[in-house]
């Protein structure tokens, strides 16, 4: 298997584990909070966030990779703050594509989160206050739970996403060999150069075998828990 | 402890408008689907909040919306039993059980989980998730539950609604175990007589958002103007009896009751136990004359106490016999015709077979049954009473 791949190739593959893995990791709690929120949130501008959660999902791919460079260059309102405030920079690094990575993964992310709260019998809640739980108790003690296995096929969907995501990755981190150029860059890249393509098609191979395993283990983890948790 | 609670509460088309006192022991609230009984006990769990009203139990102000005090429903310890159990599908039993506990404040009196466990026969399925329990051992983890967090007062919204009649009949020797040895007020709603007879000694009787009747058990029951709220198919009076004898040549159990004797087919309990009969008012005759060469065994002297006619052609009449009462269903016309007004003595005929045998209470640890006769949680034999009375 290390024979197959060139070292370059396998730089690709192994960058964009790393960038989906964080970009999975660090949009989790935000993802559960936005579910939760627009779950069984109240409040007045919960259709905006609504649509702003989606926004990714719709608008071209290289549209977000440009607000991304807009936002969080180092010219950027908020890619300046981070940069002289914390050190923090996301442009032309890994980092940025694992941010790419997570803004366009997001939405399916609170999709699936979503889903299964909605899937929650409130009831159940009601009797958790009953018994003395306060709310963020009985979040983190029924709630949460319950709702882990929409929890895990979200992340194991936005993982997926994210090692595919290419648009926004090369429009706001663009093709650093090592540093930024993720599977789908690779591919892209190995196409534009003569004799590229065998490397081409080896990385497509890779990324189905990829997308399929998680694809896989997503529903082979959401049905092992959603069975530990009803108990059949 | 007592459970006092005031309520004013507007829906589309239904106004609820309740005040009423629960004391120590089991208060039945009871009516008829639509009654508001489920949004009286959601206001006082803090579930539902109402436009206005006030829920003190014992010194704990839990509701007072003249003074903005409404404590949230996880700081009130009431404990809830629901219909439908509303077990946690991700927790064993013993985490179920324990769940309560974990939230209850520190120090805080609660019962013992061993013993409740005993008392409720759920030891065996401890380890079990809900998903594989029958529909009555849910019910019986449930009800632990809710005792077990350390409740100031227990809520029990028809716990038994969702459950066929054997299982019904399996669960109530529990509650009155629970009933005989815990000390927490209940308040237990239901729309069946049947169940309020086994249970209650206090009755809530509510009708389209009020408050119909309210007062002993036995007392209720009885009131022929209460008649209407309980239904006169349901409608029958409490007598506490004591068994005096067997007779085997017969097949009969001889019964003491203030008014006189009973003498009703076999019932298995031992001599000089005490229990509590219904007796449906359908099942009582009134005689303005000792009857002779009549089929039926029981007669005791009565005296007219209360009479209620209704719009159809029938009355209620409310007998005092010794220190019981009686409620017996008659025509309006026979009212006329034998002249019955309160104060005029009469005799009451009650037939032998009229006492069916889920309607005899106290054969377990009953408030009527003395402790030390109950067998422990015997299963109800049905059929028991259907032999023909000679």
């Amino acid at each position: 298997m290390i024979d197959w791949l060139s070292a370059e190739e396998w730089t690709a593959v192994r960058l964009s584990i790393r960038v989906a893995f964080w970009a999975t990791l660090a949009s989790l709690p935000f993802g559960v909070a936005t579910a939760l929120l627009l779950a069984r949130g109240r409040f007045w501008g919960r259709q905006i966030l609504n649509l702003l959660v989606h926004l990714p999902l719709v608008i071209p791919p290289v549209a977000t990779g440009y607000l991304l460079l807009i936002l969080f260059g180092r010219q950027g309102p908020i890619g300046g703050f981070l940069m002289d405030s914390f050190g923090i920079v996301f442009a032309f690094r890994w980092t940025g594509a694992a941010l790419a990575a997570a803004i366009m993964a997001f939405p399916l992310m609170v999709r699936a989160i979503w889903l299964a709260m909605e899937a929650v019998d409130s009831r159940l809640e009601e009797a958790a206050a009953t018994l003395g739980a306060s709310r963020t108790w009985t979040f983190l003690v029924v709630t949460l739970p319950l709702i882990l296995p929409g929890i895990v096929a979200g992340a194991i969907l936005a993982f997926a996403k994210a090692m595919g995501e290419f648009g926004a990755t090369i429009t706001f981190v663009s093709n650093i060999p090592g540093e930024t150029q993720t599977l789908p860059s690779a591919i892209y890249a190995f196409l534009q150069v003569p004799g590229g393509e065998s490397s081409a098609v080896r990385l497509v191979v890779v990324s189905i075998a990829v997308a399929m395993a998680a694809l896989l283990a997503s529903e082979f983890v959401s049905r092992r828990i959603a069975r530990w948790v009803a108990a059949r | 402890m007592s459970l006092d609670v005031s309520l004013r509460h507007r829906f589309e088309g239904f106004a609820l408008n309740a005040e009423f006192s629960a004391p120590d022991g089991i208060t039945a609230l009871f009516g008829r689907s639509g009654a508001g009984k489920t949004t009286v006990v959601e206001a006082i769990a803090g579930l539902l909040r109402p436009d206005e009203g006030r829920v003190e139990a014992g010194d704990t102000v839990l509701l007072d919306t003249g003074r903005g005090v409404a404590l949230p429903a996880h700081r009130r310890r009431v404990g809830y039993v629901f219909q439908e159990g509303r077990l946690f599908p991700h927790l064993t039993v013993r985490q179920n059980l324990a769940f309560g506990r974990w939230f209850a404040p520190r120090g805080a009196e609660t019962e013992d989980i061993g013993q409740i466990v005993e008392i409720l026969g759920i030891g065996h399925l401890l380890d079990r998730r809900p998903g594989r329990l029958s529909g009555g051992e849910k019910q019986r983890v449930a009800i632990g539950r809710a005792f077990l967090s350390a409740p100031r007062i227990l809520l029990m919204d028809e716990p038994l609604a969702s459950l066929d009649q054997p299982r019904k009949a399996e669960i109530l020797p529990y509650l009155q175990r629970l009933r005989a040895e815990t000390r927490i007020p209940i308040l237990y709603v239901s729309h069946s007589v049947a169940e309020i007879v086994h249970l209650a000694t206090t009755v809530v009787a509510m009708s389209r958002g009020r408050v119909a009747r309210s007062g002993p058990a036995a007392e209720v029951l009885s009131d022929p103007e209460a008649v209407p709220f309980i239904g006169i198919d349901e409608a029958g009076a409490l007598l506490s009896a004591t068994i005096l004898g067997h007779d085997a040549a017969t097949g009969l159990t001889v019964l003491s009751v203030s008014g006189g004797r009973l003498q009703l087919p076999h019932i298995d309990a031992a001599i000089g136990a005490a229990l509590s009969l219904r007796i449906h008012a359908e099942d009582v005759i009134i005689a303005t004359e000792k009857p002779t060469g009549l089929s039926a065994l029981n007669i005791l002297p009565a005296t007219v106490s209360a009479i209620h006619e209704g719009e159809g052609p029938g009355a209620a009449v409310g007998l005092q016999s010794g220190t019981d009462r009686l409620l017996a269903r008659v025509t309006r016309r026979s009212v006329r015709a034998l002249g019955l007004a309160p104060g005029k003595p009469c005799y009451a005929i009650v037939n032998s077979t009229a006492v069916a045998r889920s309607d005899i209470g106290g054969l377990e640890t009953g408030g009527w049954a003395s402790l030390d006769t109950a067998p422990a949680a015997p299963t109800r034999d049905e059929d028991g009473m259907k032999n023909p009375s000679p």
